[in-house]
């Protein structure tokens, strides 16, 4: 248990330090949303339709920003070999190096999402709406990240085949996220199914895809 | 057991595919004749879509091709990480071209027949998106194939994702399923109306059987292909393992 | 160093062994055993698989055919250090850091003052609050050996463990191969430069 937190840790830590990707994640979400009227013009009707499922992009952008250095740099220095000789399960690691980087880079951009959905026109039900969402629908976007990282850990260009090959497994995530905030908004639409959806999305992806993500990285060393 | 392991050595394989591969292309090119003149020529035209009917012919076994393709993939993927078949990781190899090869027919093939059915080249119906999906998930696997140098690490980390694809489809297909009645109004047209007329029925089965012969004969093309590119990149490098006294100088040009 | 004793008896066991890279066959039928307080030094010329079979040992790489058996008395599991090109030394953190990220994840000490004992053991105190990327390619190598220092564990996987290091850090390598084996712990080493410590067994590799 001491490993895994250690890991979650450093993790966060190393997100925040000097060539950390957090803020720069963080930055690149808040530019995605603010571009988006630009290109769709600034109805204001327009925007508080769209303006959820523009945030559930922006997001699920901005966590395939970090990818390439989530197992990269511990193929490169020979962390992974460390890690696997350890004894500790490597699904744990990936488990671990998801959950911090969720923390670093996921949570910081559900908290700004809110105030970034003013300027979208939302009204207080659907920022509450798809605060709530992202909160339980993007640890499953870092989980699923986190196989495509593994998937091309120690590829030179690897950061974009990884969000290549991670964007269409995250379509589910996408599509209940976005449904969930449009049930708590237009009556007819069911909230709490989509949601519940998504909550299960997020823990089947949190065991399946340290286990994948495990097996690409010790097959990748092999 | 012990015949199916002794067809699946590599040196084997070539052997019995070279003896079988004419034979099953020949099967398949004339049964692909026999289905192309039953459903072109000898079946009705539909009460409803007219000649443009026929276009289902060469479109529903495409995509039920493009279906198998994976399951195919997914089977050797287990081989390549349960049971190390060196044939495995060939077979998941050289069927993905062909899966990706059948998706995208699927795909235009549906979006002409959407033309004259829905007047416009694509709608975001739920089968349509579903095959498009997949078959993003099969260039993405090309492209990881490709980011690799080393054959056998492709194969074994392309065989993590092909396995993570298939736990996925059928998780993609509920949540477009969702999406689009959640989207579309009824009047979508399905693509599955009543019970097919047996004048129709006969026509798409020879199709399909057709298709099928097609994928073999490609397959087993494209699996001893593989097996010769693997074989030349040994080639490589048992020459560069040899003593320099064995080189050779090339002729001077005149 | 206080007087450590591991869980005995130790052994390593390999039995025939076959490697293939590529494709290319690199070794077969390998076999040795090793138990506590004996060095073997794995030599051979380049390309003859002494890495490979020391990662195998690791368990990095899967055998094509033969096994390896480590024993550590009821030891259960974490057998091993592994010490390789890669130290595992991430730039953005400093020595102490990253020290005590490996000890957490290796069972070890963890604490301010074992951190810097073990530093100043490899020569290294002074570096302790740097941040790695400010370490030169020998001191990385040093702070990999405080790595080893901190953890107890009772077999150590040295992959060419003197390239790198001056003849101080040579001399210091020696130091900690001898303690450990006075410990009762056992060595694999591949190299292809003499160990400072002399070999109790021999592999070659052709």
């Amino acid at each position: 248990m001491s490993a895994f937190s250690a890991i979650i840790g450093q993790t966060v830590k190393a997100s925040f330090r000097a060539g950390g990707g957090a803020l720069t994640g963080l930055l690149f979400f808040l530019t995605v949303v603010t571009v988006f009227p630009f290109g769709v013009g600034p109805d204001l009707n327009l925007l508080a339709r769209i303006g959820p499922a523009v945030l559930w992009i922006g997001v699920l952008l901005s966590l395939l920003l970090g990818l390439d250095r989530l197992f990269g740099q511990d193929r490169e220095d020979g962390a992974l070999e460390l890690i696997m000789v350890s004894g500790e399960p490597l699904a744990l690691f990936v488990f671990a190096r998801a959950a911090g980087y969720w923390l670093a880079h996921g949570l910081p951009i559900v908290v700004v999402a809110p105030i970034l959905g003013l300027i979208l026109n939302l009204d207080a039900l659907s920022l509450a709406a798809v605060t709530a969402t992202l909160l339980v629908g993007s640890p499953a976007l870092a989980m699923i990240g986190a196989v495509g990282g593994a998937l091309t850990a120690g590829l030179a260009r690897g950061g974009m085949l990884a969000a290549i090959l991670v964007l269409p497994l995250s379509i589910p995530v996408l599509i209940f996220g976005v449904a969930a905030v449009n049930g708590a908004i237009a009556d007819p639409d069911p909230f709490l199914a989509p949601f519940l959806i998504l909550c299960a999305f997020t823990m089947f992806s949190a065991v399946l895809a340290p286990i994948a993500g495990a097996a690409a990285l010790r097959l990748g060393l092999d | 057991m012990g015949t199916i392991s002794s067809l699946a050595n590599p040196t084997r394989f070539l052997s019995w595919s070279a003896r079988i591969l004419p034979f099953v292309s020949v099967l398949a090119a004339v049964t692909l004749g026999i289905g192309l003149y039953l459903s072109l020529v000898a079946s009705p035209p539909d009460y409803q879509q007219g000649d443009s009917v026929r276009i289902m012919y060469v479109h529903v076994p495409a995509s039920w091709l493009a279906m198998f393709c994976y399951l195919v993939m997914a089977g050797a993927a287990l081989g390549t990480l349960v049971w190390r078949h060196p044939l495995a990781d060939v077979s998941a190899r050289a069927a993905a071209p062909i899966g990706a090869a059948f998706t995208f027919l699927a795909l235009f093939t549906g979006s002409v027949w959407g033309k004259p059915m829905w007047g416009t080249w694509w709608v975001w119906d739920a089968r349509l998106t579903s095959v498009l999906v997949l078959f993003i998930m099969y260039l993405g696997l090309l492209a990881l194939w490709r980011a690799f140098d080393d054959p056998t690490r492709a194969a074994k980390v392309a065989a993590v994702l092909i396995l993570v694809g298939f736990v996925n489809i059928p998780i993609i297909k509920f949540s477009v399923d969702w999406w689009n009645t959640l989207h579309q109004s009824a009047s979508v047209i399905r693509l599955d109306g009543p019970s097919i007329a047996p004048s129709m029925l006969w026509p798409l089965v020879v199709m399909a059987v057709a298709y099928t012969l097609i994928f073999v004969a490609l397959h087993l093309a494209a699996m001893r292909a593989e097996i010769y590119r693997r074989r030349a990149r040994t080639t490589e490098i048992l020459i560069a393992a040899r003593r320099p006294s064995t080189a050779v100088r090339p002729a001077a040009a005149h | 160093m206080a007087q450590n004793s591991f869980p005995s008896p130790i052994s390593v066991n390999a039995e025939d062994l076959a490697c293939e890279r590529g494709g290319r066959p690199i070794f077969e039928g390998v076999s040795f055993s090793l138990s506590g307080g004996e060095v073997l030094a794995i030599i051979g010329p380049n390309g003859t698989g002494k890495s490979s079979l020391l990662r195998m040992i690791a368990g990095l790489l899967f055998p094509v055919a033969g096994s390896v058996t480590i024993k550590a008395g009821t030891q259960e599991e974490g057998f091993l250090h592994f010490l390789a090109y890669g130290d595992g030394l991430r730039s953005v953190f400093t020595v102490e850091e990253n020290l005590k990220l490996w000890s957490r994840i290796y069972g070890g000490e963890t604490g301010g003052e074992a951190i810097y004992d073990a530093l100043e053991e490899v020569g290294l105190a002074h570096a302790m609050h740097l941040p790695a990327r400010a370490l030169s390619t020998g001191q990385r190598r040093r702070a990999g050996l405080a790595r080893l220092v901190l953890s107890k564990r009772p077999v150590w996987l040295l992959d060419e463990p003197t390239s790198g290091l001056d003849r101080d850090g040579e001399a210091v390598l020696g130091g900690l191969m001898r303690t450990h084996l006075d410990a009762g712990g056992a060595i694999i080493a591949a190299t292809h430069l003499t160990l400072p410590v002399p070999p109790t067994r021999t592999l070659e590799l052709q």
